[in-house]
């Protein structure tokens, strides 16, 4: 039996112990940083292919679900972990130009998160996800701080009081859902909770609708996504495109307990989360959109514009049908590349006006290179808004074509198209305050670095290379959202795992 | 004993929420603690409460489920570690921004 899918939590976890006891010069750090992270994405691209076999499942020193903790590979998750892979590259090499000597710690922490990351999107173990999560939490709280300065303390510490609350709220659901049907094991949990004692319904649902609330939060859903535009907009900039892929990790939990869990299935409680999500979401589409029409700096614009985002994925989900959540897994993938390249972009011109203008929209010096950061931050803002031939387009289009008819897609439309304006009118004019309404003065920053515009460029070219290979792709996910929608593949695949012979007996 | 229990977890926990609504950060502290310490009882009164039922088969007639003290072992060590981070933050916030306000402002 292959042990490629512990492989993405193991590597970022030795190469996070190494790097912490290492006494080597940062050069050497750097190198190992990059080599783990790069590792991740051949890692990843056989995980995708071994899941396009079927379900991959792994338990964990031999030890039989559902009693023992088990990895399970279907494709959304081998999915998931190749965009982190992509996203983590693309940081990594952005941070180690610089940022990642701004404070003590930066590699070994950004290999903890990506462990953390990983590792939640691979577990079938509730109780295991929570530790994930507080994997990638904790470093999350450090790498936010990463840097310091008076923002980000302030909003780092909003951030951990808030995911700290979430977690008591986590582990009050685990422990309602575990003394009640007595397991851990997300398959043996759907069909405990289809065979539930209808007594027993009340709080088994209650226990559920506590973990939408946790799962929201990490989400940043209305009315839990105050704490976000704050703190992505305060970290640093190969920080906060890390973070991009972080409220995914939320949104993909989301996904998992209410179709395989709570799914169409689960008799009273069946899609219990739909009906919640969708309101909801609207709503926090609507928001995000105003917020980013009304932020004053380029970094608040962006984490606006991941609010934006969330709301729009979160409709999709919770439309609920086969064809919407193929559209929103897509919308997923061009999102978090996206915005994560918007992020690093930011970075770069927070550098090259200086730090008296930083990222605010104000009128500025002029800049270097004003054709290429120019273009590369226009191709951004078109894919952001959804303009053809990038990959927002498509995203959208196959989103409201999921729609059908009817009162959803009305509702829908209006949100998704008028956020989509209301997003074009904020980036306009951010794009003209910062490179055509220039002051004489040349720029005191620094100069452009080009390995940073390397960053950039590779998620970048990641939105036309989504509407390029959308064939492929979109059958794949077409795949993903039926295998999603049949949870019973996924139980299957799990409780019918045997042990290895001549293992541990 | 239940309802000894049940009364003492909800006296843990509306105080860790009254104190976590304050608006300075050791007041939220000590209620961020207060609520784990909360949360932690719940967690060991999932494998349901009873005497002379120890977590070893063989030991005695009735066995208590051992599961739900590893987890609560876990999140001790969890909670630990966070409340501790927290403490430094809010001392750090403090030094930083001359306040111990949690919005890092208000009256002085």
């Amino acid at each position: 039996m292959s042990h490629l899918p512990i492989l993405p939590v193991l590597v970022p976890m030795f190469a996070g112990a190494l790097l912490l006891v290492l006494g080597a010069s940062m050069d050497t750090k750097r190198a190992l940083s990059l080599l783990a992270t790069f590792l991740q994405i051949p890692l990843a691209a056989m995980l995708v292919v071994e899941a396009g076999q079927g379900i991959g499942v792994y338990a964990l020193g031999n030890w039989m679900p559902p009693f023992g903790i088990v990895l399970v590979v279907d494709r959304l998750s081998a999915l998931l972990l190749l965009v982190t892979a992509i996203l983590a590259a693309a940081a990594i090499i952005y941070a180690v130009r610089g940022d990642d000597a701004a404070g003590r710690n930066f590699h070994p922490l950004f290999q903890f998160q990506l462990m953390g990351i990983n590792g939640a999107f691979l577990t079938g173990d509730l109780f295991n996800l929570f530790v994930f999560f507080e994997v990638l939490l904790i470093s999350s709280y450090a790498l936010l701080l990463h840097g310091a300065g008076s923002a980000r303390v302030r909003s780092g510490l909003h951030y951990l009081l808030l995911n700290l609350t979430g977690s008591a709220l986590f582990l009050i659901a685990v422990g309602t859902l575990y003394g009640v049907t007595g397991t851990l094991n997300m398959a043996d949990m759907a069909l405990r909770v289809r065979e539930l004692d209808p007594a027993d319904a009340p709080l088994v649902g209650a226990a559920g609708m506590l973990l939408l609330v946790v799962f929201g939060l990490k989400t940043a859903v209305f009315p839990l996504y105050f704490w976000l535009p704050r703190a992505y907009a305060a970290a640093g900039a190969p920080v906060a495109a890390l973070f991009a892929i972080m409220t995914k990790v939320g949104l993909y939990s989301i996904l998992r307990v209410y179709t395989l869990i709570f799914g169409a299935d689960a008799g009273e409680l069946a899609n219990m989360a739909l009906s919640w999500l969708w309101p909801l979401a609207l709503v926090t589409l609507l928001l995000g959109a105003i917020g980013a029409l009304a932020a004053s700096t380029l970094s608040s614009l962006t984490a606006y514009l991941v609010v934006v985002s969330v709301g729009t994925m979160l409709a999709g989900l919770a439309i609920g049908t086969a064809e919407s959540l193929q559209a929103t897994l897509f919308y997923l993938m061009h999102s978090t590349w996206i915005t994560g390249a918007l992020f690093l972009l930011t970075g770069i011109l927070q550098r090259v006006r200086g730090p008296r203008f930083s990222a605010r929209l104000i009128a500025g010096p002029q800049l270097p290179h004003p054709m290429l950061l120019g273009g590369v931050f226009f191709l951004i803002a078109m894919s952001i808004v959804g303009m053809p031939p990038l990959s927002g387009f498509l995203g959208k289009l196959l989103l409201l074509g999921s729609a059908g008819q009817g009162v959803t897609a009305a509702w829908l439309y209006a949100l998704v198209l008028g956020s989509g304006l209301l997003g074009l009118v904020a980036l306009s004019r951010a794009g003209s305050t910062l490179f055509w309404r220039q002051s004489d003065q040349a720029a005191t920053g620094e100069p452009v670095d080009g390995a940073r515009m390397g960053a950039v460029l590779l998620l970048l070219a990641a939105s036309p290379a989504l509407v390029v290979m959308a064939g492929p792709l979109l059958s794949y996910l077409a795949q993903t959202a039926e295998q999603l929608l049949m949870p019973q593949l996924y139980i299957d695949a799990v409780l019918s795992l045997q042990p290895i012979a001549g293992g541990a007996q | 004993m239940e309802l000894l229990y049940a009364i003492t977890l909800a006296v843990l926990t509306s105080c860790g929420v009254y104190l976590m609504l304050r608006a300075r950060t050791f007041p939220v502290v000590v209620g961020l603690a207060l609520l784990s310490y909360a949360v932690n009882l719940y967690l060991f009164a999932t494998g349901r409460l009873g005497d002379a039922a120890p977590a070893v088969l063989g030991k005695a007639g009735v066995y208590a489920d051992p599961l739900p003290q590893a987890l609560v072992l876990t999140a001790i060590v969890i909670g630990f570690a966070m409340t501790a981070y927290a403490l430094v933050l809010a001392l750090r916030a403090q030094g930083e921004l001359d306040s111990d306000h949690v919005d890092g402002k208000g009256d002085h």
